[in-house]
């Protein structure tokens, strides 16, 4: 298919460089940097390597790595670069995955020497800082989620996830002495696949439970579902529609009732800050995602922070090491807790990206961090709104009941009218300078497109994100092929999926490529 | 006054518009949904907001409080890895289109990130001599655990894994919260007292139809060259086990690399490439597998394939792909729970092999090993001090051990006082060793500073611990 550019598509585009993998680059000899010579006394002194090294353990075939040259690997990363969409080129709705703004200060702040050059294991005498600013981040996480005790360890939300379940079930087996019999963790339709994928590496049985027609908890169905066998109730709350389920009383009441904790996936923080926590909803374990609420940046996938928050009664259970602080205002870490679940990590957990949320906090404060969540809410209302009176696309469930950070919007209609799909719409996107929303998720709303806007974009870019779904509903019941065979405008289009992953084709590194070439 | 920050674009007025859009009278209407007992009835105890000048300030005041370790005066590794970063290293990795995107779903405008991470995914393929890596897991530990766990999917009907006694203490208790849930048992197998090398009469006792994996360490934790890695893979694979390595990578330019003696699934710590030590995170769980689909969908993780466009004229292309094991699409089911990883510290990790290549492996490589065997031999010149404490061969990291009534804390606090920072002391955990520490020595430290070092070890020695 030849490339046809629609003249209503956006002019920004990822750059196309065609750029050659590093291994074709390849010119023996080249080199990118060197290394200091070895002092010839300490040669000297020690002798041949041969010596120090056994024969059988010396590597035989120098490693086929790529040979380049210093400027050949800025200009190779720098193009590679330039051949990808983010938030810093434009608006990034990816629903439930909070692609706010990265503040700048928090990246500087990260580098700093005093806080990236810490070895995990220096005297505390020497990393007094660090601990301090681990320790404020764990206070003030706490407040924010109406928790009495914050771990930062897990290095991210489902991390998290595992950790907190595992607090769960140590807490039944350990304290409550119920460990054989409550093997059951509750977890709503509509969550996220992290949920059931943690509980169960935590040795849970997953029990489901299907939404109610309004995309609530279905009361009924968790009363009948919880016993003497449930472990808890995972849930996010606004829930994964972005609707605050107003019984969270009565769901707490319920499952506390029948002997269970309650879990809070807090991926959904941003909506709440200062104005409700999940502590006084009557959650007893909450994680919350630094990489989503805090700012951080996602990093092309990671890294990330997953934070664990717990009431009291929970504290004892949480990974080691502890930090904790004297009453002369010293900080230490405490590995001494026999009932702890053990460690999540091999360290403390994702320290640099720590550093960027405590920094993200800083700058916003406490009204700060309360107006971020207003306005979040403000922009996710405003899509709803004008999204769901296009043409094509409707509001499921629950429809005048305001949505929260996000919304999740249904193409049911459109697919029905014009054969034209959510993910046709969100390929269409792409093409218009958006980010795709995320798509298909929940399973609970057909056609879905999961729209987050985040607090940090204006109501220009916002206008400009309704503008394109204007845009493309107008094209579908005029000229759906236009949309049905998007992207047009993209570095690349139409990349063969099936292809990628059939094994007679499959091609996860440079070595698999050569071999399945060479046959 | 109109509270105004600059990450919130909406003023007050603008608000009244959008509301006014939607038929809504204020905020409130919009939060209407929170029954009143669930709200905060008052300010969050947190400071106010301060302006990005106050912050800058705030972070030096802490980051002061801190000794950096970018001084080359710190001995400390087990784990973590105190090394040398080239300037393009950082300037590459965190340009804003890598930092500030997510997950690759999107592959018609990620295929920058994507073909970084193939090129990540390849070249640590390379170092490891093994075919198949994923785009990373948090870190090392982590990583091990989900080998652990793999090896008992791949191995459906075995529920034991064999570790070396001589395991990563901290490693050792990361496997142990991950199997335990999943009904593994992690059973130790002994050592040699002499050489530290596995004891291959125990490994082959304990090893039968039950044991899902063995893993071996390679440089070991304590410091020494497992030398019998040929023995042990004839020896696992006889009993239908799969080997499991945990390697240095940065070991590779001169040792042999796992996938030449038959291990089946590879783990390594990725921040020693290019990543500053930042207290223990974000570091990068380098993890790999031989090409077998019988491994290959037991993977955990996300994994980058190379594809081409669906019609002529072909171009090449980068997807994510075999996504049919997470557990977005297959929920309880998946092979593992991780979602987001660590793919910025990958993209860290590609700019730094790159910029070295293979002569530049190979030349580090030797680097360490003449400045650690220097380190261990002038040490070892004092009398009452033993390195290495024991091991037939080391590359990087040994142990060190003080007689004569001197104790390792004396020896570290004596160091500190001179602006310098032994090794972990492995006293407490390792009674059996005596008075000791694991010292790492790295391309960082010059003859100087390790003359130094040696100066201040051999007075706290010699005077029974009384430093001047
Ligand atoms: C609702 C929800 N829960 C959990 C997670 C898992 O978080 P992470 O990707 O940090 O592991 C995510 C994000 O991906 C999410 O959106």
């Amino acid at each position: 298919m030849t490339r046809q550019r629609n003249p209503q598509d956006s002019k920004y585009r990822q750059a196309d460089w065609n750029e050659p993998l590093l291994f074709e680059m390849s010119v023996s000899g080249k080199i990118a940097h060197r290394l200091p010579a070895v002092e010839d006394e300490v040669k000297s002194l020690v002798g041949s390597l041969d010596a120090i090294i056994p024969a059988a353990m010396r590597r035989k075939h120098s490693p086929n790595l790529p040979e380049i040259s210093e400027l050949q690997v800025v200009r190779h990363f720098t193009r590679l670069s330039q051949m990808n969409f983010s938030v810093s080129s434009g608006i990034y709705p990816l629903g439930s995955c909070t692609m706010k703004y990265n503040p700048l200060i928090n990246e500087q702040a990260a580098l700093n020497p005093g806080l990236a050059w810490l070895h995990p294991y220096q005297d505390v005498s020497t990393c007094q800082g660090a601990l301090e600013l681990m320790w404020e981040l764990e206070q003030w996480l706490a407040e924010l989620s109406g928790m009495d005790a914050v771990t930062l360890q897990p290095p991210a939300g489902a991390a998290g996830e595992f950790t907190g379940v595992m607090v769960i079930r140590a807490y039944h087996k350990h304290v409550m002495n119920e460990g054989d019999q409550r093997k059951e963790m509750l977890i709503p339709d509509a969550a996220h696949g992290t949920n059931p994928a943690s509980a169960a590496m935590a040795g849970f049985k997953i029990v489901v439970l299907p939404s109610s027609s309004e995309g609530l908890v279905d009361l009924d169905a968790l009363k009948a579902a919880s016993g003497p066998q449930t472990a808890g109730l995972m849930l996010t709350n606004p829930n994964t529609i972005g609707v605050f389920e107003k019984d969270i009383g009565e769901i707490a009441g319920i499952v506390h009732d029948s002997g269970g904790l309650l879990y809070y996936d807090g991926a959904n923080l941003n909506a709440i800050m200062g104005i409700s926590r999940p502590g006084d909803m009557g959650f007893d374990v909450v994680h919350m995602n630094l990489h989503k609420t805090f700012s951080t940046p996602h990093g092309g996938g990671g890294p990330g922070s997953g934070a664990v928050g717990v009431k009291e009664k929970l504290t004892e259970l949480l990974p080691v090491p502890r930090i904790v602080k004297a009453k002369d205002g010293r900080f230490d870490l405490n590995y001494n807790l026999p009932q702890s679940i053990g460690k999540v990590h091999g360290f403390y957990g994702n320290f640099g990206v720590l550093v960027r949320a405590y920094t993200y906090i800083c700058a916003l404060g406490r009204e700060g961090l309360r107006r971020t969540s207003e306005i979040a809410v403000l922009n996710a209302n405003y899509i709803a709104h004008h999204i769901s009176q296009i043409q094509g696309f409707s509001l499921p469930y629950s429809p005048n009941t305001p949505r929260m950070h996000e919304c999740v919007i249904s193409a049911k209609n459109l697919a029905e009218e014009t054969g034209v799909t959510a993910m046709h719409v969100a390929k269409r996107l792409l093409d218009l300078g958006v980010h795709s929303p995320t798509m298909y998720f929940p399973l609970i709303v057909p056609e879905a497109l999961m729209i987050e806007p985040t607090e940090s974009e204006s109501k220009e870019d916002l206008d400009l994100l309704i503008g394109a779904f204007k845009q493309i509903s107008n094209e579908a019941y005029s000229n759906p092929d236009i949309v049905k065979s998007a992207p047009h405008s993209t570095a690349l289009r139409d990349l063969d999926e099936y292809r990628a992953a059939h094994p007679k084709t499959l091609t996860l590194s440079w070595k698999m490529h050569l071999k399945r070439t060479a046959k | 006054m109109e509270f105004k920050h600059p990450y919130l674009p909406v003023t007050k007025e603008i608000e009244s518009e959008m509301l006014n859009s939607m038929g809504k009278k204020s905020l409130e209407d919009l939060f209407g949904n929170i029954p009143e007992d669930y709200r905060l009835k008052r300010d969050l105890d947190i400071p106010t907001s301060k302006t990005e000048l106050e912050v800058a300030r705030r972070v030096q005041e802490l980051a002061s409080k801190n000794k950096s370790a970018d001084t080359g005066r710190v001995f400390l590794g087990a784990g973590a890895g105190i090394h040398y970063i080239p300037s393009v290293v950082p300037a590459l990795a965190t340009r804003s289109e890598f930092l500030t995107s997510y997950t690759s779903y999107q592959p018609e405008i990620s295929q920058g990130m994507l073909q970084t991470l193939f090129e990540y995914q390849s070249m640590m393929a390379e170092l490891l001599g093994i075919a198949v890596v994923n785009s990373s897991m948090y870190d090392m530990a982590t990583g091990l655990a989900e080998a652990v766990l793999m090896a008992a999917r791949v191995n459906k009907k075995r529920s034991r894994f064999l570790v070396p006694d001589t395991i990563n203490p901290v490693h050792l208790q990361v496997i142990n919260t991950f199997a335990e849930p999943a009904g593994i048992t992690i059973e130790q197998v002994g050592h040699d007292q002499k050489s530290m090398l596995l004891d291959l009469a125990d490994l082959r006792s304990k090893l039968d139809n039950q044991v899902a994996g063995v893993y071996v360490e390679n440089p070991s934790y304590l410091g020494f060259i497992e030398s019998q890695v040929d023995e042990m893979s004839r020896v696992v694979h006889d009993a239908g086990s799969l080997l499991v390595a945990g390697v240095d990578v940065l070991s590779l330019g001169i040792l042999q690399p796992p996938g030449d003696y038959g291990s089946d699934i590879v783990v390594g710590e990725g921040q020693y490439l290019g990543s500053a030590v930042s207290y223990g995170g974000p570091y990068l769980g380098v993890f790999g597998c031989r090409d077998s689909m019988k491994l290959i969908r037991q993977l955990p993780g996300r994994l980058v394939g190379m594809t081409r466009t669906s019609n002529e004229p072909y171009e090449r292309g980068f997807v994510l792909t075999l996504v049919p094991r997470e557990q977005h699409i297959r929920r309880e089911k998946a092979t593992s729970n991780i979602c987001s990883n660590q793919a910025l510290v990958a993209v860290t990790a590609a700019v730094y092999t790159s910029t070295l290549g293979p002569e530049g492996f190979r030349h580090l490589g030797e680097i360490i090993a003449y400045r650690s065997h220097y380190a261990a031999k002038q040490l070892n010149k004092i009398s009452g001090v033993t390195a290495p404490a024991f091991g037939a061969s080391f590359w990087k990291e040994f142990v060190v051990r003080f007689e004569g009534g001197v104790s390792a804390r004396m020896v570290h606090e004596s160091l500190l006082k001179r602006d310098l920072h032994g090794g972990k002391i492995l006293t407490e955990e390792y009674p059996e060793f005596g008075e000791s520490m694991l010292l790492c020595v790295t391309e960082l430290h010059s003859k100087t500073t390790i003359d130094e070092l040696v100066e201040v070890v051999r007075n706290v020695v010699t005077n029974g611990g009384g430093t001047r």
